[in-house]
């Protein structure tokens, strides 16, 4: 799965929280192969959003180290609804520069790891609140 | 808590005959491998049954491949481990001859589309955490959590060894509903072919007080069409029928969801 989205070259994670610091902190995300974008609309009322797949508004997600995981420096990030938990999951490897050994597991409401084919979407329609959709991660199962 | 037990129990014992044939580029003997038949419940998922295929077709490859990962697919379809049988079957095979032929591999496997299955084990904590999800839905986790670690081993234990009263003896307990009270929302999947599962949220009563129906779960998932357009153009597809769309959802999740306390349905365009 890396692989595969290595191959994609311009990640779309960006971070939500860095709106004001544009020029400045955009060289320190490359290095991370990030890209700096506006912090996106939140969606209130998510059953008002529309279907379409292409649909470009970023969904907040924050991401919470849990038991004896390395904590992200920038926790809140805007990502496109269609990425699959798989892709975060990687995404998180590659930040926290785990070795190929490590295990990484993510969880929703600190209690079920959600399928790695699931779309972000769908878990912030069902689990989001307050505009954003909180998943923790560990480097050992920490529930379930 | 669900009560029509006989229909539990159809759709608990509901089969579909597969046959699996290795993949002609993968044969590795002159003597060409027979297929592989086997009757295959709905609601187990493929890992759990196909050992037996595995050993069958792996003194036909060539030995590099044999400790490798066996996948299937079905006409060029990579086929998903971690969906139920009878919601593969509903989303691809609907309409295709029996038994179903499904294609075996051990080379090349697709990374972008399949998942790894790397043991049993996988598939049970996939299992589990799914049940989780649903329960948080219906219950905000409250009955999952409640329960014994020996009550997970035994729902799990009732799908693989398809133990029908040993499964549900524990499960009636996730699909209760106290007094008047029903479920928070009906945990749900809508599957298209070569499309991703939408999930929202839906609640078994309108806000007038009525029972919401399938019908309604469709139109909340894709508010881009009318209920008349659903109705003109849209079946589901669920173990193989196809509900009524006023059938009320609250029947639907105690009675047609999958061991993962799911409901999986499948579109599909009349």
């Amino acid at each position: 799965m890396a692989e595969v989205s290595n191959s994609n070259k311009n990640i779309e994670l960006v971070s939500a929280d860095h709106v004001i610091e544009e020029g400045d902190t955009s060289v320190d995300e490359k290095k991370n192969d990030v890209e700096l974008e506006e912090k996106p609309k939140e969606i209130h009322n998510p059953s008002d959003a529309p279907l379409a797949l292409t649909e470009k508004v970023k969904i907040d997600i924050l991401l919470k180290a849990t038991a004896d995981a390395p904590i992200m420096k920038r926790k809140k990030w805007a990502v496109d609804p269609c990425k699959k938990i798989g892709w975060i999951i990687e995404f998180i490897r590659r930040y926290l520069k785990l070795d190929p050994s490590e295990s990484l597991f993510l969880y929703v409401n600190q209690a079920f790891a959600p399928s790695p084919d699931q779309e972000v979407r769908n878990l912030y329609e069902c689990f989001g609140a307050d505009g954003k959709l909180v998943l923790h991660y560990a480097k050992t199962q920490a529930w379930g | 808590m669900a009560e029509d037990r006989e229909v539990m129990r159809e759709v608990w014992d509901g089969r579909l005959p597969v046959c699996f044939r290795l993949s002609v580029e993968e044969v590795n003997t002159v003597q060409q491998p027979d297929p592989f038949y086997l009757m295959v419940p709905r609601l187990t998922y493929f890992p759990l049954v196909t050992d037996k295929v595995q050993r069958h077709f792996s003194r036909h490859i060539s030995e590099p491949d044999q400790g490798a990962e066996m996948w299937l697919d079905y006409d060029g379809q990579p086929i998903k481990w971690h969906y139920p049988v009878g919601l593969l079957f509903d989303l691809y095979g609907l309409g295709s001859q029996l038994p179903w032929n499904l294609t075996v591999h051990f080379k090349n496997f697709p990374e972008e589309e399949l998942v790894h299955c790397p043991s049993r084990a996988a598939i049970e904590s996939h299992f589990m955490a799914t049940i989780k999800e649903a329960d948080f839905l219906k219950h905000r986790g409250m009955v999952i959590s409640a329960m014994q670690k020996k009550d997970h081993n035994q729902l799990w234990l009732g799908l693989q060894n398809d133990k029908f009263d040993q499964f549900w003896a524990i499960n009636r307990k996730l699909m209760e509903h106290t007094n008047d009270e029903l479920f928070k929302y009906i945990p749900y999947r809508l599957y298209q072919p070569d499309m991703p599962y939408i999930q929202r949220l839906v609640r078994p009563l309108s806000e007038k007080g009525e029972n919401t129906t399938l019908l309604d779960l469709l139109h909340v998932s894709l508010p881009k069409f009318s209920k008349e357009d659903i109705l003109d153009n849209v079946q589901i597809v669920a173990h193989g029928i196809k509900p009524p769309m006023d059938t009320p959802l609250q029947w639907m999740s105690e009675h047609l969801s999958y061991p993962d306390n799911f409901l999986h349905l499948c579109i599909h365009q009349t």
